[in-house]
């Protein structure tokens, strides 16, 4: 090996460890048994995690935030789904350019989108409620359903749905027993997407979440800037393993997809 | 089919389109037409600060995102399949971890006592504690280490397609490495690198979680200055404006990459 090469390989090691660090750090963190930071921790001690699972704040936000991130992540889902395709089946230029707005929750910065739903929302009272709540996350999360579907529509033969309803079925019934069961895949991984993002989402609720229905984010946020306090510790070590079992879970499930369309291609 | 769209662009139209409209509406109209809250930004101190700190955070950000990035996506893109997964695998983990937790752990890492001046202490590198944080630099260290993978993932995309036989034509007609990967490596990868340097840069302006906690108030970016004028003072005005000039910005941004690089390109990933 040249040096070159062995100082790019090192180079990079280096990179790769200031970004696995932060995600790894916070695990003995969440086990220490000290009040205040000090590392390593000086005992072992799951004192923190019982805080967290003792506290009736924590607990109502953890209920809220998995409420919200279940409901909208399926509502979201259903919504993409169709919208992807329309989008993907229509050759109507109109249709084809309401693909920028739909598409506008990534690109705005997400402070612009907070004060938006804020404005909104304070107009016909759906502030610090559940709905509310639920009907912003599925604004966020129907761009990346349509994303992912959108990618899964566009390797799908659509002469398959065509022969269905030439055999007489309706367009919904081919959809459901054609279509769908071949896109399943990025459907899933759109769904489990959507669910990532309104589980992490803080900005938009720290301006529409309040009293009874606040969010595990938003109560993080608060600890975060006025105290820091290792429970954050332990929460944050639960959910960055629910993130990665997400992850697997997405990982599996394009792992299992990809043989498929293969094989019913070629087996014509 | 168009019916099928309808829920969708309805949520949006209502929750996202019709908010930005009326914070344009907003931004030049109170008691009949004015530019005064534009007129502000230019000539109030904090506004154009803010919005001067904000570009140069996103400039250097991309700067790093790149310097560190573009060696990664290389190794990643010249490396075996099974160890390429490996490197991206690390690459792509962090990218799934909620930017508050991120922020807690630099918060951990790069406090006065946190564990990087600890161990530079025990180490006798220095005296007295580094302020490695609640400035613009933890700031910067926090936002690269969430920008990383944007950049990473299109120059990867990008490298993977450069054909091996093109550098190795350039090398079997007497180029050293260094002249080949100069003159034929860098070009090709050239589109990755500004599909990436978009999204990170875009993305920088719209910052808002990691600056105000790692910030400790010394760094006040564009996001931070619309939600105190809503939260604090209830200026709609003010906080209209700003958002206009940011979104403006952005979609500029987006607009000349677009002539650079097709748009499906842009927003492919994630």
């Amino acid at each position: 090996m040249t040096p070159v090469r062995l100082a790019l390989y090192g180079f990079v090691g280096l990179v790769l460890l200031y970004l696995m660090i932060p995600v790894i750090i916070i695990v003995p963190m969440s086990f220490s048994s000290a009040r205040f930071l000090s590392f390593p921790p000086p005992a072992f001690s799951l004192r923190w995690y019982e805080a967290y699972l003792g506290s009736v704040a924590w607990m109502q936000a953890t209920k809220v935030s998995l409420i919200l991130a279940v409901s909208s992540s399926v509502i979201s889902t259903v919504l993409g789904t169709a919208a992807a395709y329309a989008l993907n089946n229509s050759k109507s230029r109109l249709v084809q350019s309401l693909q920028v707005i739909l598409l506008l929750p990534l690109v705005t910065p997400i402070v612009i989108i907070a004060i938006g739903v804020f404005f909104v929302y304070a107009k016909v009272g759906l502030l610090a409620t559940i709905p509310g709540l639920v009907l912003a996350n599925v604004m966020l999360g129907i761009p990346y359903v349509i994303t992912a579907v959108l990618v899964g529509l566009r390797k799908f033969d659509p002469t398959q749905e065509m022969v269905a309803r030439s055999l007489g079925m309706n367009r919904l019934r081919s959809f459901f027993v054609v279509t769908l069961p071949q896109i399943r895949p990025s459907v899933i991984s759109g769904t489990l997407f959507a669910f990532i993002s309104a589980l992490d989402e803080t900005v938009v609720a720290l301006f529409i979440a309040g009293g009874e229905n606040q969010t595990l984010t938003k109560r993080m946020f608060t600890a975060l800037r006025d105290e820091i306090d290792p429970t954050i510790a332990a929460i944050s070590s639960l959910l960055t393993a629910v993130s990665f079992l997400l992850v697997i879970l997405i990982a599996l499930n394009a792992r299992e997809a990809k043989p498929v369309p293969e094989e019913r291609v070629n087996g014509h | 089919m168009f019916l099928l769209l309808v829920p969708a662009l309805a949520v949006i139209v209502t929750l996202l389109l019709v908010p930005l409209l009326w914070l344009a509406w907003q931004s030049v109209y109170h008691d009949g037409f004015t530019l005064e809250n534009y007129r502000r930004i230019l000539s109030e101190d904090v506004y154009w600060h803010s919005f001067l700190q904000t570009f140069r955070i996103a400039f250097i950000v991309t700067a790093a995102t790149i310097l560190l990035g573009y060696p990664v996506a290389y190794v990643a893109a010249s490396l075996p399949r099974r160890w390429s997964i490996v490197v991206l695998a690390m690459v792509v983990l962090p990218f799934w971890t909620s930017v508050l937790v991120r922020a807690y752990a630099w918060l951990i890492l790069l406090q006065r006592t946190g564990i990087i001046n600890s161990i530079l202490k025990s180490l006798g590198l220095i005296d007295t504690p580094l302020i490695l944080v609640n400035n613009e630099f933890g700031t910067v260290i926090a936002t690269v280490h969430i920008l990383l993978p944007f950049m990473v993932l299109p120059l990867y995309a990008t490298m993977q397609k450069i054909p091996a036989e093109l550098t190795m034509a350039g090398a079997s007609l007497g180029g050293t490495p260094a002249h080949v990967f100069l003159r034929v490596f860098l070009p090709l990868s050239l589109p990755g690198i500004i599909a990436g340097s978009v999204l990170v840069f875009v993305l920088t302006l719209g910052f808002y979680i990691t600056p105000e906690l790692l910030g400790g108030g010394r760094t006040f970016m564009v996001s931070m200055l619309v939600s105190r004028n809503v939260e604090l003072y209830n200026e709609w005005g003010a906080a209209s404006s700003i958002s206009v000039v940011l979104l403006a910005c952005v979609f500029a941004i987006f607009w000349a990459a677009s002539r650079l690089i097709p748009v499906e390109r842009l927003m492919g990933m994630r």
